[in-house]
């Protein structure tokens, strides 16, 4: 009798287990969303279908307003960390193994690796020293703690696109008499440019969703979008949050299926 | 007195060494070789793998730099020129297509940096396509190419600027041998019709013999030896030439005036060979005659076996020394010979070659 490998699969109970996981996983999404749709104010008692949570939503200024400064921040923590992780990735694969190389990979991903409500914390003590240095009070200081933040998340996927590109097309471009910069240019940045949108929606997708840092950084009157979700639980708690963070789902799934799309493999 | 332009040097190496590590372990990938690359002549780099072949192409094609010596291209020193700064084009061992552009768009690259003007480049491509056959294929994406097109596509895009050397790595190697050959002809007939200097490496002797006009047999670094294919395969410098190219026989002795003396005191003349010392020759196994046992070098015969064409017997001399023969099979295919069967062996005139160890 041929030998059978361990399959997970047979393990007694797995499909039990796969089935609690994936319920737990998505069911109270299910719940949330669904609640969106609640014709009464309950966010647990379903009182019939009514899309006026969104109208309420669509039509509170405050939203609108945290809205606008969600997608103020995360266009610009993307752009800026997307551009600043493209360099980092150029610098970090495009030459041969070097002293300190992990230091420096680790040095990058800083923010994967220290507690989120310690850098919190560190940014609003530091911030607060320049505010009183400067008098400046401005969205600045959010967009530069997004893009720190960012930046391993579009360094990622941009270095695991270099890793993956056969360096001798470059020394080919500059066998075929293009310069550094043509090489670059013509070559590189074309086929990384799948790797640069990646990462450019997945940090997007991180700006949009943080709450810790915007939290502990933020000035007065300067709520994104999960903050001001946040501050509404502390209050009355009506469906329009789950109208707003539905709204929100969509967004995130749209650009994750895009991120997926740039990402995988093809033949 | 004018040089004829048959003799021009195109690509010269002088005193090149190429050092890869620091400290106690540094390795020389090549150790002082010099060789000069003639003006329009097929030229192979041939050695077993890590014997610097591809190293000395690179630093031909300033992909490298050496650690010591010049490499000089029409007499001009280019030793420290980037690569898109050298007239000189390389068929990479992995194709290197550009996968984002198109065949057309591959092949009309090079001469888009070099700033050629539009009408020129579109002429020439289209040329570049008819030359290696590829017109149908032009808009279309080299992924969608089979692997000789690929190779096509990689030929041509080397060749459109019309470089002063082409620089071709192992570019057969992963072809079907069927292919293989079929691209052997092509290259060939490409070196022709376009004139220019190739410079081909390659760890296949056959390819290096039938393809080559000069070869430079290389290993651990250096150059053993560079000739024709016959000169090389007639009179092989050393030990490591002579096993390298084609199969031989070693025989080992004490030298004398003309001859040398085996182990098992008969003789085999080896014309011009001074006395004194040990000596060693090679003898090509199709040069191996055989005849009676009172005729020649005293031997029995081992092993026979059958080839088709040929059938190798493999003899052992009184002191047991193997001697492989490479006999024409008869029409019978019966070689007449038993194993066990005393014979007597000789060797054809000029068969016999002093080999440095």
């Amino acid at each position: 009798m041929a030998e059978r490998g361990f399959q997970i699969s047979r393990l007694p109970g797995f499909a039990t287990m796969a089935v609690a996981a994936f319920v737990l996983l998505y069911l109270p999404i299910v719940t949330l969303v669904i609640f969106s749709f609640n014709a009464s104010n309950s966010v647990a008692v379903w009182g019939g279908f009514s899309l006026h949570w969104y109208g309420d939503a669509w039509a509170n200024q405050a939203v609108k307003d945290a809205t606008v400064r969600s997608l103020v921040i995360g266009v610009s923590a993307s752009v800026l960390s997307t551009t600043l992780a493209t360099l980092a990735a150029l610098g970090t694969t495009r030459r041969r193994a070097y002293r300190g190389q992990t230091l420096i990979y680790v040095m990058i991903n800083q923010p994967l690796m220290v507690p989120e409500v310690v850098t919190a914390v560190a940014l609003m003590i530091f911030f607060g020293i320049i505010k009183v240095a400067t008098g400046y009070q401005g969205l600045g200081y959010l967009i530069a703690a997004h893009t720190a933040f960012c930046i391993p998340f579009a360094y990622l996927p941009i270095r695991a696109r270099l890793e993956s590109m056969d360096l001798s097309l470059e020394t080919a471009a500059a066998d075929l008499y293009a310069t550094p910069w043509q090489t670059f240019r013509r070559v590189t940045l074309p086929l990384l440019a799948p790797g640069i949108m990646a990462g450019a929606m997945l940090s997007f997708v991180i700006s949009l969703d943080d709450v810790v840092i915007t939290e502990f950084v933020k000035s007065g009157g300067q709520d994104t979008l999960p903050t001001y979700m946040l501050g509404q639980l502390r209050r009355a708690f009506t469906p329009e949050v789950n109208a707003i963070s539905t709204m929100l789902l969509g967004v995130t799934v749209v650009l994750l299926t895009a991120f997926f799309l740039l990402t995988r493999k093809r033949d | 007195m004018g040089v004829s332009l048959a003799d021009a040097v195109t690509i010269s190496a002088r005193n090149v060494v190429k050092a890869f590590g620091q400290g106690s372990g540094v390795v020389r990938a090549l150790d002082d070789v010099s060789v000069d690359i003639r003006q329009g002549e097929f030229f192979t780099l041939l050695g077993p793998s890590g014997c610097g072949k591809t190293t000395l192409l690179r630093l031909i094609a300033g992909f490298e730099m050496p650690t010591e010596g010049t490499i000089l291209l029409d007499g001009t020193d280019i030793t420290t020129l980037p690569p898109n700064r050298r007239p000189v084009n390389t068929v990479f061992q992995s194709y290197a297509l550009f996968p984002h552009l198109t065949v057309a768009q591959n092949i009309s690259f090079g001469l888009e940096m070099l700033g050629k003007p539009a009408s020129e480049v579109k002429a020439r491509t289209a040329a570049m396509l008819a030359l290696v056959k590829l017109e149908a294929m032009a808009g279309r994406k080299t992924s969608q190419l089979s692997g000789g097109q690929q190779q096509r596509v990689a030929l041509a895009r080397a060749l459109a600027p019309q470089p002063k050397v082409l620089l071709l790595d192992e570019p057969l190697s992963a072809l079907d041998l069927k292919l293989r050959k079929e691209m052997q002809i092509e290259l060939k007939r490409l070196q022709l019709e376009t004139g220019i200097t190739f410079i081909f490496v390659t760890h296949d002797q056959e390819e290096a013999l039938t393809m080559s006009d000069r070869i430079a047999v290389m290993s651990a670094g250096k150059i053993q030896q560079v000739g024709s294919a016959k000169d090389i395969y007639i009179h092989p410098k050393n030990r490591f030439v002579a096993s390298f190219i084609g199969e031989t026989n070693f025989l080992h002795g004490t030298a004398e005036a003309g001859a040398i003396r085996l182990a098992t005191g008969e003789r085999i003349d080896v014309p011009g060979l001074p006395a004194g010392g040990e000596a060693t020759v090679s003898v090509r196994p199709e040069q191996v005659r055989l005849g009676l046992p009172s005729d020649g070098l005293k031997a029995t015969v081992r092993t026979l076996v059958y080839f088709g064409t040929d059938t190798h017997c493999h003899l052992a001399l009184a002191d047991g020394t193997e001697v492989v023969a490479r006999l024409q099979s008869p029409a019978s295919g019966e070689a007449g010979l038993v194993e066990g069967q005393a014979v007597g062996i000789r060797f054809a005139d000029g068969a016999v070659q002093r080999v440095e160890d």
